[in-house]
């Protein structure tokens, strides 16, 4: 009889054999004073970080800093790192794929292409990398299309094909694209083999097998990684200044900082612009994430807006 | 056309150095029930996965119908089959695991369905109708829209069966389908399967359901160390065992 009372707390059902109904529990909250006294100290430093920064401290320069913010050099230049971004992720990301299958192929000749192309782009710094491409019309003056050692069919001079923006781009994307295929590698092995041994039973192709039932599962192992990759690369395209390309944003906001001889301003209107962009992506991240958590009991609920801010902001 | 649906010829598989079936001979017909029991790493499931071609038999000779299972042969020369030829081999060969398998990202009924649209390119509306139909049939018409994560393991399990009739199979492999069912699920899908073997299907089971075995099997083969070691009627088998291998394992799982 004692079970009874002991054994529901959701107050809701009845006991068995039809006795009384267990009360629900109303309990008194736990309380957590410690926290509190936490959150008023740090809120009040901030307070007076704040204060001070806005009023003691003239070298922030806040006139400048809302002077410069929606300059138009500033956003076709802020747009102009948008653009190096999403090219060359994109360029990245399809090319990671790809030498991430070529490396779990069984294929010898495709596996060492593969570890090859890692080993040197993994091997060396980006900004090495971006410098060499910037050289590269010095090296080959220009670009050939034919057989070899055999009249070319199509020919032109490397400088008039690829601008320094494109070159920014191919660089950034072949240092990328090394990184995706080892983020697309684990998660491609993170799939149980079961899956697509049952895929191939059921007469599925290796292709069918890898868009239908591999690639689908990996995504979410590949997707937080490579979110990550994508705002490290919006920070990364500050280094295009080594092609030389001088119209992304770091760049831009320095040159005009160094006309006017007041660099801080200039810092922090690109940091807001930065900023600004990587909470964008955030929010990207937590949309496809959750599209990708389909059948894990991980879906967006009703209360998604609430679980957005939650999630998305640093945890305690 | 031949009564005969499983035919195996002297069938060796190899691991490296490592000889996991040795000449392995047996016939299934049409319509029949083979069960085939065994202590573990006596080769039963590399068997199963031979037969569809997961695993390439290394000697002998496999035929499903009158195919040559996993090569073509061309007067006494013998060529190893493309990936896609061998994916036709194995779609109208269906597949039961022990863990089920069921693909996590889809629906119950999408899982059913998936094979049929893009293999056999049946039309969405064709396929889902008969999906839905096969759902039923295993007991599961109201859980067309769940994901295989919020389904106990029975449920999975037919699902999984489901899935694989969706491709019109002539032969269905079970390969320790009630293993990883909690007791009180096993009952539920082996009245899917029983239910199955009445309808006329031919269908080879790796169990260690002996009840099963006696009520539906039409014969029981014994493995062990990688070859057969007994084989016959079912009632006969487990009621008289002849080798003293069968009798030593009998008296384990009996
Ligand atoms: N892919 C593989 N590579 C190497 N050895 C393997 C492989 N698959 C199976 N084996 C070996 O083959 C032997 C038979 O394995 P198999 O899985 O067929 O046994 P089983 O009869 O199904 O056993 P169980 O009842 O445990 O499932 C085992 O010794 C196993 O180690
Ligand atoms: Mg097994």
């Amino acid at each position: 009889m004692t079970n009874a009372q002991h054994g529901s707390a959701a107050g809701e059902t009845l006991p068995p054999n039809g006795a009384v109904p267990t009360k629900a529990i109303k309990a008194i909250k736990l309380r957590h004073p410690w926290r509190t006294f936490f959150a008023i100290v740090i809120i009040l430093i901030a307070a007076l970080f704040i204060y001070d920064a806005g009023f003691n401290r003239p070298a922030y320069d806040w006139a400048s800093v809302g002077k410069y913010v929606f300059d138009v050099r500033v956003i076709g230049a802020a747009f102009n790192t948008l653009q190096l971004t999403v090219y060359s992720m994109i360029i990245g990301i399809i090319l990671g794929i790809i030498l991430a299958v070529m490396r779990l192929s069984p294929n010898p000749i495709f596996k060492s292409v593969a570890w090859v192309y890692l080993w040197t782009f993994r091997g060396t710094p980006v900004y090495v990398q971006l410098v060499f491409w910037g050289l590269l019309a010095v090296i080959y003056q220009s670009i050939d299309i034919g057989l070899p050692f055999m009249h070319p069919w199509i020919s032109f001079k490397t400088t008039a094909a690829l601008n320094a923006f494109t070159l920014a781009v191919i660089g950034l994307a072949l240092n990328e694209a090394a990184y995706m295929a080892e983020i697309v590698r684990a998660g491609i092995l993170s799939v149980d083999k079961g899956q697509e041994e049952a895929s191939k039973a059921l007469g599925m192709s290796w292709g069918q097998t890898m868009n239908r039932i591999t690639i689908p599962q990996a995504m979410r192992i590949i997707i937080p990684p490579t979110g990550n990759d994508v705002i490290s690369m919006l920070k990364t395209t500050s280094l295009v200044t080594a092609v030389p390309y001088a119209f992304d944003l770091y760049t831009r906001t320095r040159d005009i900082a160094s006309e006017t001889f007041n660099p801080i301003p200039l810092l922090i209107v690109a940091s807001i612009w930065y900023l600004f962009f990587t909470s964008i992506l955030m929010i990207g991240q937590y949309y496809l994430e959750k599209r990708y958590a389909r059948g894990t009991g991980m879906q967006i609920e009703r209360r998604g807006k609430r679980k957005f801010v939650r999630e998305v902001a640093p945890r305690d | 056309m031949t009564d005969v649906m499983v035919r195996a010829e002297g069938v060796v598989k190899k691991f490296g150095t490592n000889t996991v079936l040795r000449d392995i001979s047996l016939e299934v017909k049409r319509g029949e029930v083979m069960c085939l029991i065994g202590p573990s790493g006596s080769g039963k499931s590399t068997f199963l996965r031979c037969i569809n071609h997961l695993e390439s038999v290394s000697g002998g000779r496999l035929f499903v119908e009158d195919d040559l299972i996993g090569y073509r042969q061309k007067g006494d020369k013998i060529y190893e089959l493309s990936p896609k030829e061998a994916a036709e081999q194995r779609r109208d060969i269906g597949m039961v695991f022990q863990k089920f398998n069921l693909f996590p990202h889809m629906t119950a009924l999408e899982n059913v369905i998936e094979a049929p649209i893009r293999v056999k390119k049946v039309s969405k509306a064709a396929a889902t109708a008969r999906g839905k139909e096969l759902l039923e049939r295993v007991g599961l018409g109201d859980k067309f829209d769940s994901y295989p994560a919020h389904l106990s393991g029975g449920q999975q399990q037919r699902v999984a069966i489901a899935r694989a009739l969706a491709m019109e199979p002539k032969l269905m492999l079970f390969d320790e389908p009630t293993s990883a069912l909690d007791p009180e699920l096993v009952g539920e899908v082996l009245d899917v399967m029983k239910e199955l073997a009445k309808s006329g299907m031919t269908m080879i089971v790796v169990t260690h359901e002996m009840g099963f075995a006696r009520e539906v099997a039409d014969s029981l083969v014994f493995m062990d160390g990688g070859v057969v070691v007994e084989a016959g009627d079912p009632r006969t088998v487990l009621a008289n065992p002849q080798h003293e291998r069968t009798q030593a394992f009998l008296s384990k799982v009996l």
